[in-house]
């Protein structure tokens, strides 16, 4: 375990280093910086400029820094705000996004796990069709198409919930939250289903019912927990499919969050906070991944992390 | 009762032999692997459904810009933002012309003076929208596939390479994989195409660039599972060379799984498709796809919602259809890996 873990840390930091070196190479790379859409700067101005943002030093040099400055979590001061720390900047944008994240996440395996359970327990009836359909459905319309419906028909037509912004507490929430947990409800959905009706077929099963366990308990008692032991491995992509929505979903819903920051920040050129979210964004992800191998190999002990030896 | 038997003749009975050929006889022809898939594909009512929903959107999306005379880009201001008209459709009341303004419902086509009818209406620059959404899924679609067979070359020559050859070469090519897998794609799609050109090979390039590596290791898997079995030894003391094994003996046991990963890739490569363009990043004007559409019609929901509801309606049931034929192929080509 003690030797699995140690490699995988190494694997996150190599991981890391390399798209910390890709995000800074591809941004020197960008055609135009911030500065060249600035009014007209004389020569002198702008050597100031560039030396205040350290655009004058060699490349390497400016890597070195980077590199440097970005172990202590230091990326820099964001172009568009005149002056403000992108750390500062990313963690005053946290909270919408988190609790965004959360409400969408726990709402969505919820549902998810009770539509599949309804329909793996009603297998080829209109239960089950039904909740199939609403996977299918969940997994094919993307996130962004169903926000601007939930916007257009909720929010505006019918009136009942805050149209955008983030103003009204917890209401402001409510559409957000319902188009980001789409993508979890529906995965969770269909995996459970599946191994729900793998467990369900199992001999422990049929031994329960042998002796004489009602309907409730076998659902309950033996299938559910062992069916639910797998969703653990979904939870890696489920956070990045998370990433993506919050993306669309903010800008949509006009959430002061981290991606919609992200966003206007690329149509800006605004490098340090594209860099510094960029890091932010791969860093919750390996280290969501690393968490949920983690605690896989720790609640199903069949799983041997180290792999071979028993 | 007795009496009934004697009607019978005795040239009525004949003794049967007992042929033994003849059990060993087959009497249907024989099926190959993707015949019979077929067979069990056909009787999946939703794939089939989806196939064929697939088939008459690709159709449409190449023949559909033609139908009528207005070009994707043809700018015509004075017949700006006009709702959908079809002319045997407007005795039920929908796609009629009308629009509420304030309101009241008004025929914006007499207030216009527009004599012809736009079958999806026209967006803000007065541009046809039934051509626009049509040319737009053509190169959603033209995105998506060419992505995908990028994926599978790299991702299957990649993993068949590793898979094959095993030892050294694996080792490195496995812990190149570790690393790779572990950047998220969403954040190299959005670098690369700040980088590049943005156009359609800028988007194919950025999806693909990330979309191997799932493939590669299912291929990688395969291999190492087929690459030991006793036909491939059979063939390998019979003197065959690396490239008749791989390509006569790996290859033709692996297509399913190819096949059923490409199926589940495309719908992928639509949806970053569409998402790259709504955040900005996709192609730029005049070009549509069905991402530009759908984020055009959002900046006009309120007033013109059909300018997002078609775009949107026509990615959905897109997805859908990928999806549910994915599914389907993958229970036809490969009963065991059920979901």
């Amino acid at each position: 375990m003690a030797k699995y873990v140690t490699k995988r840390i190494i694997y996150m930091i190599i991981t890391l280093f390399l798209i910390a070196s890709f995000t800074f190479f591809l941004m020197k790379m960008l055609p135009g910086s911030p500065i060249s859409s600035a009014p007209k700067l004389t020569p002198e101005q702008l050597a100031v400029v560039e030396a205040k943002y350290g655009l004058d030093k060699p490349l390497p040099e400016q890597y070195l820094q980077y590199l440097g400055n970005m172990v202590k979590l230091d990326f820099g001061v964001s172009f568009q705000f005149k002056g403000a720390d992108v750390t500062q900047l990313i963690i005053n944008r946290a909270g919408p996004s988190f609790q965004l994240g959360i409400q969408a996440l726990v709402l969505g395996t919820l549902i998810g796990i009770i539509l599949g359970m309804i329909a793996a327990l009603k297998q080829n009836t209109v239960w089950d069709y039904g909740s199939t359909l609403i996977a299918i459905f969940g997994l094919s319309i993307p996130s962004f198409v169903f926000a601007t419906l939930l916007q257009y028909w909720v929010g505006v037509k019918w009136e009942l919930l805050p149209v955008a912004l983030w103003k009204n507490g917890f209401s402001s929430s409510i559409m957000p939250t319902i188009a980001l947990a789409i993508g979890p409800l529906a995965t969770a959905a269909r995996f459970v289903r599946t191994e729900m009706v793998e467990v369900l077929s199992s001999d422990y099963i049929l031994l329960a019912k042998a002796k004489g366990a009602s309907r409730f308990e076998i659902a309950f008692k033996h299938a559910f927990r062992n069916a639910l032991i797998p969703l653990i491995t979904v939870m890696g992509p489920l956070a990045a499919g998370l990433v993506t929505g919050s993306l669309v979903v903010e800008q949509i819903f006009a959430i002061p969050g981290i991606g919609e920051q992200f966003v206007k920040s690329i149509n800006m050129n605004d490098f340090p906070i594209i860099m510094g979210t960029t890091m932010f964004y791969s860093f919750l992800l390996i280290v969501i991944i690393f968490i949920v191998d983690i605690l896989y190999g720790i609640i199903d002990p069949r799983i041997r992390l180290a792999g071979g030896t028993k | 009762m007795t009496q009934q038997y004697d009607k019978l003749p005795p040239e009525a009975f004949k003794l049967v032999k007992v042929n033994s050929t003849h059990a060993e006889q087959i009497a249907r022809p024989s099926l190959n692997f993707w015949q019979d898939a077929w067979l069990r594909l056909r009787k999946n009512k939703a794939a089939v459904i989806s196939m064929i929903v697939l088939i008459f959107i690709v159709i449409i999306a190449l023949v559909g810009p033609h139908l009528n005379s207005y070009g994707y880009n043809d700018q015509n201001v004075s017949k700006a933002n006009l709702p959908p008209k079809i002319s045997w459709l407007a005795p039920l009341g929908i796609a009629d012309g009308y629009a509420e303004v304030a309101g009241k419902k008004v025929d914006v086509y007499a207030q216009k003076n527009v004599k012809e009818n736009y079958w999806f209406g026209t967006d803000s620059l007065g541009r046809d929208l039934f051509t626009r959404v049509w040319k737009g899924s053509q190169i959603s679609l033209l995105i998506a596939f060419v992505a995908a067979l990028v994926d599978v070359i790299i991702g299957v020559a990649y993993g068949g390479i590793s898979g094959y050859y095993g030892g050294k070469v694996d080792d490195i090519m496995q812990r190149i994989i570790e690393i790779l897998a572990g950047i998220p794609n969403l954040i190299i799609v959005i670098l690369m195409l700040m980088v590049m050109e943005p156009g359609i090979t800028a988007i194919i390039i950025a999806i693909a660039l990330t979309g191997w590596i799932g493939m590669s290791r299912i291929v990688r898997g395969q291999v190492l599972k087929f690459k030991n079995q006793e036909f491939v030894l059979a063939s390998r003391t019979l003197g065959a060379s690396n490239s008749r094994i791989i390509f006569k003996h790996l290859l033709p046991n692996i297509m399913a799984i190819i096949v059923i990963n490409t199926m589940f890739t495309v719908p992928t490569a639509i949806f970053f498709e569409a998402f790259l363009s709504f955040i900005g990043l996709g192609l730029q004007a005049p070009n549509a796809s069905l991402g530009t559409l759908i984020n055009d019609g959002y900046k006009m929901l309120q007033f013109q919602p059909y300018m997002l509801g078609i775009p949107a309606a026509v990615l959905s049931i897109l997805m859908i259809a990928f999806n549910l034929l994915g599914d389907g192929l993958r229970d036809a080509l490969d009963p065991k890996m059920k979901d």
